[in-house]
């Protein structure tokens, strides 16, 4: 099939980018999303431009490294999956696919498609841990049973991969479904109460600090995120936060 | 004995390591505030060992090329980690866990560190549920098991297809913590060039800042790589697309010898690779093999029909299906190891068997699974008679919180319904048992360079075990070498801080900046891409699945060339000092180029057939790998000399004093 592509192109963080066209000729159905722009970039090389520049890795839907914005939806048309699971089969020859980087404050644009998700990292480095000292001894693993139906959820939430994509879907580029995520996972447990007060306060704290806008219960969120974190984390993560405010 | 000591400890084997981190050499908590350690790779090797190291008091500075240690492609490990908890009461122990371990291998391990590391798998666990990992439980609130392949016991921990994830987030919180109290500094989006020597010395690093361009120096008293395997030498594999060698292999440039390279796993399990645009291949766990059955046609003429589109693998009568797996292996059957597993694919599919357009595809199949679970649950629910239509349906859902992501993730790259027709399969690269060579202390062959994780050669001769990959890393950060490095650091406590305005720093940094200005000054024919497939497609033919004399040589000669023409024609747009990955992708493809000549050049010299490395002059009448005992029972260890072809090799023996060394049989 061919396509007409429309690329957010921006030579670094300082530098004002645009929307610049392509043509690609030759895409075939079974290519994943992302292989289809390594052939553009082998075309752009060979008529010795700068490829586009994309964030990915693992190319399995797991790193959460890719961050494509595309048609306006996070990780494109398809639902529950990172744009690295994404195939040309989802597109008709002839379509116009728009492609730009996520947009939010607290992600600085890099260059081209890559922005700077950090900030992520300072939020969990906030409290995103339990202290046990990794060179002790913890008690047998299954001292502390744990009921599954817990131990599930706690699961759940923390299969979030860090992607950023609920951040890009919310208008108000609102970091709350990945803070919540952390903060259900640990609140589930029976190891994560000690510490859960001063955890959701700092962890709060932290997203606040680094730009990310409030929460107004879109919901934008749980319906991009590729992981299927569920708005019941924002819940929870708002009741531990109450009553730690009111434990002080 | 010369560099390769292996620094074993003394006495009987259960005790070595008890007694070995008795008389280790302390350093003493003030003084490790006085003493730097660079760890380069956060995935579960780096980021538990770097957690750990903090947490001892040294100041640990961590580097990797993702924007977040959270991606490191630990993350993406499915199935399981492997423990000696013997929670299941099914006779598991160390010993048991020990013994496999080494059987797995082809008996081309050191005894005394797969000892030691069945020792403190069952601490792993303990410390993952400490942290608050949420591993998957039964019912009753406890731990749940699963079986992997080339044992019989059930003693592998999982989170769904999620393991490799939820204990990376486990270390990488724990990264966090100390971070947070200023004993971590974290480099992300840096990448080592180059390891710096003082007197000999590992003592510090170059990297590029992956964002500027910039070229950085940075000083240690000790730097440990755990920089992941060397699998994307083949350019396709299960591996993430930046995985390289690049750390591991100018470490061995600069004097650190090189272990096994030829041991490479190669995966049964994965989905087939679908046409030339094919970037990666992605895995499908093993653990897929607890319920999954593999076969192929019986009949050629089926097989020709299903690669004709003219008949569906579900219209097959069960007669007329071979289970190639049971049939040759009836005691191990879907379970037998990997290499054995992978080498049975492909003489099927060689024999005309296969079943897609490539004819490279064999079937997995969960049919009989599905039924079977649908029929426990609805005896379990008190349904009488239930019809075929609802046994199914409740089988689906069974199967589906086993293993739903492996399920999503194939639906989604595939196209097909694997609840409804079977996967099909086939192997890839996937693991490299070869790394850098390292002694009992984990240390290589430069004082004070340390290899942690999948970049060191040491636990799983040559196959490794299912689930065994991630007990590894995890044992090594959390359990091993933040103890024996003390060893060495404790002659540090007076250095001071290593100065990184030194000739030697002068040097490596000049080395490095003159490299890329090399790279960037090709001739501007082809791309990067263009030479990593070229590669990647003799490695794959050559140097693959099976091996022979003729072809290793060809692949010498053939990489040689390759590499030459690589570094006179490349092509890389844009500038050195700026973000550019096209300049990332080339520094880690010429390493490549290096390495896939020692590696064609060992499995040569290696005259025998061993676990992941089959060479085709030496079967048994049944097709079975023939290991010599009498010649290659050695780990190979290759010291760089200035080019990869005139590299010299050294032979650690092995001993074995406490296993049988047998015949390895899953019959
Ligand atoms: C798809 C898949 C599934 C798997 N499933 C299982 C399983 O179920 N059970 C199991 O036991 N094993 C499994 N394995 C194997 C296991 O995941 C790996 O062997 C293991 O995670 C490797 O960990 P590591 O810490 O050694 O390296 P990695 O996790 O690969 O980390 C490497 C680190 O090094 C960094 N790095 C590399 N080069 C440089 C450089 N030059 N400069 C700076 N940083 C650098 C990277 O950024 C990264 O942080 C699987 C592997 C794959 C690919
Ligand atoms: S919550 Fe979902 S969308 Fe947000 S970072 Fe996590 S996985 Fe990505
Ligand atoms: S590249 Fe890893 S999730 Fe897409």
């Amino acid at each position: 099939m061919k396509l007409y592509l429309k690329i957010w192109r921006q030579k670094n963080a300082d530098s004002k980018g645009s929307m610049v066209d392509y043509t690609l000729d030759g895409v075939e159905s079974d290519m994943s999303f992302l292989e289809m722009l390594d052939i553009l970039n082998e075309e752009l090389i060979s008529k010795g431009e700068e490829p586009v520049e994309f964030d990915h890795d693992c190319r399995e839907g797991i790193c959460g490294t890719c961050s494509l914005m595309i048609n306006g939806q996070p990780h494109g048309p398809d639902s529950r999956i990172t744009v690295c699971q994404l195939h040309m089969r989802s597109f008709n020859d002839g379509d116009e696919i728009v492609i730009e980087p996520w947009r939010a404050t607290a992600f600085p644009i890099i260059k081209d498609l890559i922005v700077d998700r950090s900030a992520f990292d300072r939020i969990q480095q906030a409290g995103g841990y339990i202290s046990v000292n990794t060179s002790g001894r913890p008690v047998d693993a299954n001292a502390i049973p744990i009921e599954k139906e817990m131990a599930d959820k706690s699961f759940n939430a923390a299969t979030c991969i860090g992607c950023g994509a609920c951040v890009a879907a919310c208008k108000n580029a609102s970091a709350m479904l990945f803070t919540s995520a952390k903060v259900s996972q640990f609140a589930l447990l029976p190891q994560g109460q000690v510490e859960a007060a001063e955890r959701v306060q700092n962890m709060v704290r932290q997203m606040d600090l680094e730009g990310f806008g409030n929460c107004t219960n879109t919901g934008a969120c749980e319906v991009e995120c590729p992981k299927g974190i569920s708005l019941e984390n924002i819940a929870r993560m708002n009741r531990e936060y109450l009553s730690a405010s009111v434990k002080g | 004995m010369g560099k390769l000591d292996s620094k074993v400890p003394s006495g009987p084997l259960a005790d070595k390591w008890t007694k070995h981190k008795n008389e280790i050499d302390l350093v003493n908590p003030a003084n490790k505030r006085n003493i730097d350690i660079i760890v380069v790779g956060t995935g579960l090797a780096g980021g538990s060992a770097a957690a750990t190291l903090a947490e001892l008091g040294y100041n640990v500075k961590t580097f990797c090329y993702q924007d977040s240690p959270r991606r490191a492609h630990s993350i993406a490990a499915q199935g399981g980690v492997n423990a000696a908890k013997n929670y299941q009461g099914d006779g598991d122990s160390v010993y048991r866990l020990f013994y496999d371990t080494i059987k797995g291998g082809d008996y081309r391990s050191r005894e005394a560190n797969v000892h030691r590391l069945a020792e403190v798998s069952t601490n792993i666990i303990d410390q993952c549920v400490a942290q608050g990992v949420p591993f998957a439980r039964e019912y009753g609130g406890l731990l749940d098991n699963r079986s992997f392949g080339g044992v019989l016991v059930s003693r592998t921990f999982y989170a769904k297809g999620q393991t490799g994830q939820q204990l990376l987030l486990g270390a990488y919180s724990a990264m966090n913590r100390q971070i947070q109290r200023g004993k971590i500094k974290s480099y992300t989006r840096h990448e080592m060039l180059d390891l710096v020597l003082v007197d000999g010395k590992a003592r510090g690093i170059i990297a590029r800042d992956l964002v500027s361009g910039e070229i950085e120096r940075h000083s240690a008293h000790a730097v440990v790589l755990a920089t992941g395997g060397y699998g994307n030498l083949f350019f396709l594999s299960t591996y993430c697309m930046g995985a390289n060698v690049m750390a591991a292999w100018r470490a061995h440039r600069k004097g650190a010898y090189f272990a096994n390279p030829c041991f490479t796993q190669i995966h049964p399990t994965c989905i087939p690779v679908s046409g030339d645009h094919q970037s990666k291949l992605t895995l499908m766990s093993e653990s897929l093999r607890n319920d999954g059955r593999i076969w192929v046609p019986a009949k050629i003429e089926d097989a020709e029909a299903i690669r004709a589109g003219k008949l569906k693998p579900t219209e097959i009568a069960e007669e007329d299906r071979d289970y190639y797996l049971e049939r040759r292996y009836p005691a191990f059957g879907n379970l037998v190891p990997r290499d054995v597993a992978s080498r049975a694919a492909k003489e099927r599919c060689d024999a005309g068997y296969g079943v897609n357009k490539t004819g490279e595809a064999v079937y997995l199949d969960f049919d009989a699974a599905i039924m079977r679970y649908g029929r426990e649950k609805a005896l379990t629910s008190g349904m009488k008679n239930p019809d075929d239509a609802t046994v199914r349906k409740l089988g689906e859902e069974i199967v589906e919180a086993k293993y739903g992501n492996l399920f999503q993730m194939y639906e989604k790259i595939v196209d097909e319904n694997p609840y409804k027709t079977p996967m099909k399969i086939y192997p890839a690269v996937h693991y490299t048992m070869g790394g850098l060579w390292v002694d009992y202390n984990l240390q290589t062959t430069i004082p004070g360079c340390y290899a942690a994780g999948e970049a060191n050669f040491s636990d799983h001769g040559a196959n490794r075990l299912g689930a065994s990959a991630l007990m590894q890393g995890l044992a090594d950060g959390y359990f091993v070498l933040p103890y024996t490095i003390g060893d060495y650091l404790s002659d540090d406590i007076r250095t001071g801080p290593i100065s990184t305005e030194t000739t030697e720093f002068d040097e490596a940094e000049k080395a490095v900046r003159e490299r890329i200005e090399k790279l960037m000054s090709g001739s501007g024919i082809h791309s990067v891409d263009y030479y990593h497939k070229k590669l990647g497609k003799i490695m794959w033919n050559k140097c693959g699945m099976s091996r022979n004399e003729k072809e290793l040589k060809e692949a010498m000669k053939e990489i040689a060339e390759l590499r030459k023409d690589f570094w006179e024609n490349v092509k890389i747009p844009g500038t050195a000092y700026s973000k550019n990955q096209e300049l990332e992708k080339a520094g880690r493809v010429a390493d490549f180029l290096e390495l896939g000549e020692l590696f064609a050049m060992d499995a040569l010299e290696r005259n025998e057939s061993c676990g992941g490395h089959f060479r085709e002059e030496y079967q048994t009448e049944e097709g079975e790998a023939l290991r010599d005992d009498e010649n290659f029972k050695f780990v190979s260890a290759w010291e760089y000399t200035g080019e990869p072809s005139k590299s010299k090799l050294h032979k650690e023996d092995l001993k074995y004093e406490n296993i049988k060394v047998k015949t390895r049989s899953y019959k």
